[in-house]
């Protein structure tokens, strides 16, 4: 049968394993699609996907393996001839709130409106938002974008349909979209390793000791206590503020909540410093001088088991990096920031960076230093699955 | 084989095509379902839906931190086998007599087929799914202590809730049927109303929807209300007779919508 679907979602990243396979095709054969497309869609996709966040792409290679849905009906010749060769290249952009408005549209209401389209459009058209085009925003035509929509002439670019996948509704539950605290939180529990070597009184009833120790005791009760299992993970979290991470700043606070929120830590320590690490860290987001420690105080207080995790977008100035000398905040420096980088790197094995910002596609100037940096520090995007990668990478040794 | 009775949602259960259709295959297929979801969205009240709609029984198993996969089996109760013997009590041979069924034994047991459903998964260990893959594969377990199996009669039907606190174990998904219960649309929220408040005014009815989501449109609530919500908010509104005008204009009540200070704060603000 079509085993290359198979081996397009696995191809897709979908990890849909052999018995699932067989698990579907024994569902075809009971006919529990009903010989319905759309309940094969349904079919194929409660058996073969396990969470909502591989929904899209599910979506997308469902699309890609059974092709979207065209308009069949016959269309204006010149219509095309304006679709197929566009006067001006479909540019990269769309405005996508007004792209979105359109999700709100049901089939019938485009079909519709494409109807009244053909009879009013006299020239051609393209971006915008109204007319049958290329490039734009509008449910017709081609090239364009828009969550739903009838895609007219020219070769797809953006994959929408009308059909079920076409709709993508789930991709806003793609682990890699940046959320919000909960979310983050539920990432820091990963942050977990649990011993029961710690200095706490022993106060749970240890069952199978107590059981075994009765025995020994010739039938009479003797009870065991145990100390209990409790989580060992100490974060150092140092956070950049101020400066150019002040664009990403709700999701360094929702980030910062999660963290404070997250009580299993057996101890949190919260540091910040802006653009680079000078000879001073601030205890508060405001970068009070009053309130500042020496850095170095910090390398020698805070022993290497902590856990650090530093937050920036590692990008400014290269000389604020590479540096001699440099003033931040009236601290008078002569140590180069990327020298107490290293210094971090070299005290504590388990060291990640968080940057709320991807990497300028264009090279240089800001690009500089993140380059820099991220050689130095496993870098992760802050989203929810960076999130995730890099409290698993705190969690192994190097 | 359960086919012939298909689920098609109940006299208090609304249920879109596709869970009707994750239902059936989940049944037809004889795997467990594995139901998640926006809070509020009646993954647990799925079960009692195919209960009642199905006309069997329901053992519901609610997992906590704490739980462990062995107390859904069997409990052997040793300590009060050792009590006992202390005592001198008759039947301290027959260890029978100590072991206690959970739930899963208890479904298993049934004479009749049931429905079993596993709430909360998540909640539990990371651990915990992947100790019952094989009672949940072959239906059956040993009781060591007593050198007995427990089998199903008849394969239960077996709905999962989980929250999606936790990832669950690949294993354990690979053997499940999985379904995600969106938020529902206005035309399913309607029928759900209905379905509760059978005699609601149409224009009531119209503003709540409505205003419920624009409330749920707002990108600054954190928080969104649910469906348990709005139906808790139309009751308020029901009981405090509220004149239907008011509603969108100054959200009588929100804070049944609403639970967090925050939220409220936001909504004043929107509000014009």
């Amino acid at each position: 049968m079509f085993s290359s679907f198979f081996y397009l979602l696995r191809a897709r990243g979908l990890s849909v394993s052999f018995n699932e396979w067989m698990t579907l095709l024994e569902a075809l054969q009971k006919n529990l699609h009903h010989c319905s497309f759309t309940e094969f869609y349904y079919v194929c996709r409660a058996i073969l996907v396990k969470s909502e966040s591989d929904f899209d792409r599910f979506d997308g290679a469902f699309l890609e393996y059974f092709k979207d849905m065209e308009f069949t009906k016959e269309l204006p010749k010149q219509l095309l001839e304006w679709l197929e060769n566009p006067k001006d290249k479909p540019k990269d952009t769309f405005d996508m709130q007004r792209a979105m408005q359109n999700n709100r549209l049901s089939p019938e209401e485009i079909q519709k409106m494409f109807l009244e389209r053909l009879e009013e459009q006299k020239e051609e058209h393209n971006g915008g938002s109204y007319w049958v085009g290329t490039g734009g925003v509008s449910v017709f035509g081609n090239s364009g974008y828009s969550p739903k929509g009838i895609r007219v002439g020219g070769t797809s670019r953006y994959k929408s349909a009308l059909q079920v996948a076409g709709e993508r509704n789930f991709r806003d539950f793609r682990n890699d979209n940046t959320l919000d605290t909960r979310q983050f939180q539920m990432a820091f529990r990963y942050l977990r390793q649990f011993s029961s070597r710690i200095d706490a009184p022993k106060t749970e009833l240890d069952v199978d000791g107590t059981i075994q120790a009765t025995c020994d005791n010739g039938g009479n009760l003797k009870m065991i206590y145990q100390r209990p299992r409790k989580n060992t993970v100490k974060v150092l979290l140092l956070m950049d503020s101020g400066g150019s991470v002040e664009y990403y700043s709700r999701l360094c606070s929702a980030l910062f909540q999660a963290v404070s929120k997250s009580n299993h830590f057996k101890d949190l320590k919260v540091y910040y410093f802006h653009n680079s690490i000078y000879a001073k860290m601030y205890t508060e987001p405001t970068l009070r001088t009053k309130l500042a420690v020496e850095t170095d105080w910090i390398l020698q207080n805070i022993s290497s088991e902590y856990k650090v995790i530093i937050v920036g977008d590692a990008m400014m100035e290269p000389s604020e990096l590479m540096g001699r000398s440099f003033f931040s905040y009236g601290v008078r420096d002569k140590t180069p920031g990327i020298e107490w980088f290293q210094k971090f790197k070299q005290k504590y094995p388990h060291i990640v960076w968080l940057n709320p910002a991807k990497r300028p596609q264009w090279s240089g100037y800001w690009s500089h230093t993140y380059d820099i940096l991220s050689e130095l520090f496993p870098m992760y995007y802050l989203s929810v699955d960076g999130l995730e990668e890099a409290l698993k990478k705190l969690l192994v040794s190097r | 084989m359960n086919t012939s009775t298909g689920f098609k949602g109940s006299q208090n259960y609304v249920a879109s095509q596709e869970l009707m259709g994750a239902v059936n295959i989940a049944m037809a297929l004889e795997k467990p379902l594995l139901i998640k979801g926006e809070p509020g969205t009646g993954k647990t009240m799925l079960a009692e839906a195919i209960s009642q709609a199905l006309g069997k029984r329901l053992i519901i198993w609610n997992i906590k931190s704490t739980t462990k996969a062995q107390d859904g089996l069997y409990v052997y109760d040793v300590v009060q086998r050792l009590y006992d013997s202390q005592f001198g009590n008759a039947g301290v041979d027959d260890i029978a007599k100590y072991v206690k069924l959970g739930k899963l034994g208890e479904a298993f047991d049934a004479k009749e087929q049931v429905i079993l459903l596993i709430d909360e998964i998540d909640k539990a260990d990371l651990e915990f799914p992947n100790d019952l893959l094989w009672e949940l594969d072959k239906m059956e377990f040993y009781i060591p202590e007593t050198k007995q199996t427990i089998r199903a009669n008849h394969r239960p039907i077996v709905i999962i809730t989980s929250n999606a606190e936790k990832e669950l174990p690949d294993a354990f998904l690979r053997r499940c049927i999985f379904h995600y219960i969106a938020f529902p649309t206005q035309d399913l929220m309607e029928e759900i109303v209905a379905v509760h408040f059978p005699h609601l005014d149409k224009t009531l009815l119209k503003q709540v929807m409505e205003t419920f989501y624009w409330i749920r449109g707002l990108s600054s609530i954190q928080k969104k209300p649910s469906t348990s919500e709005v139906l808790d908010w139309i009751q308020a509104l029901q009981l405090g007779g509220i004149s239907e005008r008011a509603i969108r204009k100054e959200i009588p009540f929100a804070g049944v919508l609403l639970k967090k200070n925050q939220d409220l704060d936001t909504l004043e603000k929107y509000k014009d």
